[in-house]
């Protein structure tokens, strides 16, 4: 029978949830790494035993973690414990340096970014936001960090490179920080064409790339920004996260600071599909696994209120790729609820029928079996949810 | 032989419970000290100091003998009780939440 493994990062540790494919009992495996932020981690869909984690804390840096059982144990890529060198003889712990592309033939023009006051500010690395692992090869893995830029590692994590061309290709200076801070949130991979990726940073906007990583454009057009002094420019929009279907990988969804949109042809024009929502801002936004027409939006009062508005939880579904949405709200709190959904924090298993997964700030993660009809909780007292991946096992 | 406390995080990573012991070659510094830390839990590179620059994170601080040497240069010899082994080099990340 398949099974169902959830992949929690928190504020304070990360959490593998278990199930069969019946998802009503589950084994929470916990915490690994206790007590450091864990931004996200995800597997490698070329082998589901290899994971990848973000490790990270304000006083002590970036850790990159892996595991090559299925979150069993845990290593830093080329790092084993106790051990002196490498077999290679590589200097050890290079898995968790970040270092910037400053060459100049590939490194510039990356010198300053916007500051949140408007002057120009050196990028300075902090932490990674986000790892995607390769759709064919399990030692190939992309990271999104903050400040914003995107490294890869062809060795399992072992070593980091900037694929500078996105810092480099001219708007740089123009991309500032978001609340959260100026990080490339989200890699979406092209699983029909190799050589195209798209990602996503706050507050600059969503691109693409045609070639493998090495060039990029802003894919902007059609998001219009109020808080922006051009509210339609090229870049400066604080996309919140992106989905696709991988049956139709031209068609993506998004979640906008505020307005929820979709694009049809890979991000040359978007339009607002926000519809009848009760509000449109909101962090977290996915699509159903069988049908690609379906997609789901937590929505979340307002940028400065970052909780459900009156005080309901509620999933928002749409099956008809937009614009028309309906309330999920059986087995989620509907009074008094005043938690918030992040970004990484929603994701979709395959099985049929299609599971359905979010966490919260309140340290709640809430699964549905049934596509969101029916909800249940499968722990409830986490630290905050950082983020949430799901991993369909054979 | 210099002996180091870690923060819990750091013990954590590094797969040790106590203080850990340290044969430093040359005049125990800061330096030194960090850089035995990290060729015998290599780690722990990063941690405590910056990759590129180098230097202390911002948030660690190190203390001995009831002293902040933070603010000391990174060359400076370290006391004698942390060099003959009496006190141990404390490495504690700053009081800020968390």
């Amino acid at each position: 029978m398949s099974g169902i493994r959830v992949l929690v990062g928190t504020r304070k540790g990360a959490f593998i949830l278990t199930s069969d494919g019946k998802r009503e009992r589950w084994d929470v495996s916990g915490p690994h790494f206790a007590g450091w932020e864990l931004y996200h981690l995800k597997g490698s869909p070329a082998d589901p035993n290899r994971l990848y984690a973000s490790q990270c804390s304000g006083w002590f840096g970036q850790i990159i973690q892996r595991s090559d059982d299925g979150g069993k144990t845990w290593t830093q890529p080329g790092t084993p414990p106790g051990e002196r060198t490498t077999p290679e003889g590589a200097p050890k712990a290079e898995s968790n340096k970040f270092v910037y592309d400053t060459s100049s033939e590939t490194g510039k023009p990356l010198t300053t970014h916007q500051f949140y006051d408007g002057t120009q500010h050196p990028w300075e690395f902090k932490r990674v936001w986000h790892l995607e692992p390769s759709l064919r090869d399990p030692d190939t893995v992309y990271a999104g960090v903050e400040d914003a830029a995107l490294f890869r590692s062809k060795d399992g994590g072992k070593s980091w490179q900037e694929l500078s061309g996105l810092r480099g290709h001219g708007t740089g200076p123009k991309w500032q920080p978001g609340a959260g801070g100026m990080c490339l949130h989200t890699i979406v991979l092209d699983p029909s064409n190799p050589e195209r990726m798209f990602v996503a940073i706050s507050a600059a906007g969503a691109f693409r790339s045609d070639d493998a990583g090495n060039t990029w454009r802003p894919i902007n057009r059609g998001l219009k920004s109020q808080y922006i002094p051009d509210p339609e420019a090229e870049v400066g929009h604080c996309v919140h996260r992106i989905a696709m279907h991988r049956s139709r990988p031209g068609v993506l969804f998004m979640q906008k600071h505020w307005d929820v949109m979709r694009t049809d042809n890979a991000g040359d024009l978007w339009q607002e599909i926000s519809g009848n929502l009760p509000t449109d801002f909101g962090f977290a936004i996915d699509v159903h696994a069988h049908e690609p027409e379906t997609i789901y939006v937590v929505p979340i009062k307002s940028d400065g209120e970052h909780f459900p508005p009156d005080g309901k939880l509620r999933v928002y579904r749409s099956r008809s790729g937009g614009n028309e949405w309906e309330a999920l709200t059986k087995g989620l709190p509907q009074r008094d609820c005043y938690v918030n959904v992040l970004r990484d924090a929603m994701a979709v298993d395959s099985l049929d029928k299609c599971g359905v997964y979010f966490g919260t700030t309140g340290g709640q993660v809430y699964a549905s079996a049934d596509a969101g009809d029916n909800w249940a909780p499968i722990v409830r007292d986490l630290p905050a949810v950082l983020s949430v991946e799901v991993q369909t096992l054979p | 032989m210099i002996r180091v406390v870690l923060p819990a995080h750091l013990r954590g990573l590094a797969h040790v419970s106590g203080e850990v012991e340290l044969d430093i070659k040359g005049p125990a510094t800061q330096r030194s000290v960090v850089d035995a830390l990290e060729a015998k839990y290599p780690m722990l590179r990063g941690t405590v100091r910056d990759h590129v620059t180098q230097e202390r994170r911002p948030f660690l601080r190190f203390f001995a003998c009831e002293e902040d040497l933070s603010q000391e240069s990174p060359d400076a010899l370290l006391p004698d009780a942390v060099v003959s082994g009496k006190e141990p080099l404390l490495i504690v990340g700053a009081i800020a939440g968390g």
